[in-house]
């Protein structure tokens, strides 16, 4: 019976997602795929184009930063400060100052996505080797030869877990892009007394499934880009966490 | 006196400021006629934060206890935790609801399972950290598989600990800002309630970020408190 009345609002919300119907305030159809289908592509177009610029800025940045060991204060702190800071202070302050808008939305996303991809970047080229490194130097690489071939390479699982926490926590927050007119998933979610509450649960259950896949899609990724001969050496050694956040280091180990 | 307060203040703030309020400005004067407005939210964003943490992390504590004896319970716990972790908390606060109903109870359900992936993995790569010569040589001075958790290994273990409790608290404080959703009030429904007014925006978002850095503040001095070994000693 309890099993029913659990399912109830999942079988509805499920339901909205699969076929149109009238709305709560009347009058207009919503729902169904068709709709469902424009919010999440314009949901992912967002998303991705966020993304993918925060990558195109942040990863030389952080590559480069960690390469030369400059800057750690800059590339460790800005991590900090944008886990302060909430998504949506952070959109209410846009909205507030610059107004509505896909662009002030996307650039909303670009700040938070900037933090990790950043800070993941630095760590994961300072944990490099430094033998390797040494190696690599004394083979006649030049700095560019020697990020490119040795540390982008070494520090990819730690740069992927840094774009994964980045894309995940911009879907996310695409879903309070509604609040500034921007056509997300977060739609039904943000406006209840037009879509219903089997709206808000059903936009809900797509943005999670979404999220997952995104989640998924971007370990596939980093499998496929990953150079066969550390695949290789990965078996030899303790498998790498999900998903690594840079930590302070207790103490320098000393071998 | 209760029936006259409000209509006081209402007049107030007709009063000051006017000009400002309705240019969307920035309004200092605004700001201070309302403060009173923030009080509630900020409680309540408070008690979502302690609540929330203080939960995830007895659970957490839990966990890694259990998977530091059974090494083989690691990768489930971090699979199911990074699952929690990566469903968006805005997603979780409606998936929630027809279980768990409208209220304070979904949030914090909510935010503690977004905790749980950063405390668990945190507690046990501070427990992993622990030098085997350290451990060996407690072994050696006769300890228990128990004498040598608590003795040892666990306050060997609080740094990284309290630096997951750090990334776990301010994480929180973020994502509690979304609890109005979940029907959690906090600061959240505060910035939403009047997301285009600038004076509103800054206070109550300001408000949130403040109190992400007094929590780190005061997890740091607590650190520095229980670890005195880990004071930097001072170059000859």
């Amino acid at each position: 019976m309890s099993v029913v009345a659990l399912l109830g609002p999942f079988g509805d919300a499920i339901d909205f997602v699969l076929h149109e119907r009238e709305s709560v305030s009347g009058g207009v159809q919503v729902g169904g795929l068709g709709e469902i289908g424009r919010f999440a592509a314009l949901h992912l177009i967002l998303s991705a184009v966020a993304i993918a610029a925060a990558i195109a800025v942040a990863l030389p940045a952080g590559l480069y930063l960690g390469h030369k060991g400059r800057g750690e204060f800059l590339a460790i702190g800005v991590s900090n400060v944008g886990r302060a800071v909430p998504s949506l202070a952070l959109l209410a302050f846009f909205l507030a100052y610059l107004g509505i808008g896909f662009t002030n939305v996307a650039v909303v996303l670009f700040l938070l996505a900037v933090p990790p991809i950043l800070t993941n970047a630095y760590v994961g080229v300072r944990q490099v080797d430094p033998d390797a490194v040494d190696a690599a130097r004394g083979m006649g690489m030049t700095d560019a030869q020697l990020i490119r071939k040795v540390r982008l390479p070494l520090a990819l699982p730690t740069i992927f877990a840094g774009i994964r926490l980045a894309a995940v926590s911009v879907i996310a927050t695409a879903t309070i892009a509604p609040l500034a007119n921007v056509q997300t998933l977060g739609e039904p979610i943000i406006s209840p007394q037009i879509y219903g509450g089997a709206g808000q649960l059903g936009a809900a259950i797509v943005v999670a499934l979404i999220t997952l896949a995104a989640d998924a899609g971007i370990g596939f990724l980093q499998r496929a880009v990953t150079p066969k001969g550390l695949k290789l050496a990965e078996g030899s050694q303790p498998r790498r966490r999900r998903l690594s956040v840079a930590l302070p280091t207790r103490r320098e180990r000393t071998t | 006196m209760s029936l006259l307060a409000p209509i006081a203040q209402v007049e107030i703030r007709e009063r000051t400021g006017e000009s400002c309020v309705a240019d969307n400005g920035f309004c200092p004067s605004w700001i201070a006629d309302n403060y009173d407005r923030y009080v509630t939210p900020f409680i309540e964003h408070v008690v979502l934060t302690v609540v929330s943490v203080s939960v995830g992390f007895a659970i957490a504590f839990t966990l890694a206890l259990i998977a530091h004896r059974r090494r083989w319970l690691i990768g489930p716990i971090a699979g199911v935790t990074g699952v929690l972790y990566t469903v968006p908390s805005i997603a979780a606060f409606f998936l929630l609801q027809p279980i768990t109903g409208r209220g304070n109870l979904t949030a914090i359900v909510a935010l503690v399972a977004y905790t749980l992936l950063i405390l668990f993995r945190n507690i046990m790569t501070g427990l992993a950290n622990v030098p085997a010569e350290t451990k060996d040589a407690a072994r050696g001075m006769g300890l228990t598989d128990r004498q040598l958790l608590w003795r040892v290994e666990l306050p060997l273990a609080v740094p990284e600990i309290l630096a997951g409790l750090r990334i776990a608290t301010t994480t929180t404080i973020g994502l509690a800002t979304l609890a109005f959703f979940a029907g959690g009030g906090g600061l959240g429904a505060q910035i939403d309630a009047q997301i285009f007014f600038k004076s509103n925006v800054v206070v109550a978002g300001g408000l949130a970020v403040l109190l992400a850095a007094a929590f780190d503040l005061i997890i740091l001095r607590f650190q520095k408190r229980v670890t005195p070994w880990q004071r930097p000693a001072v170059p000859a």
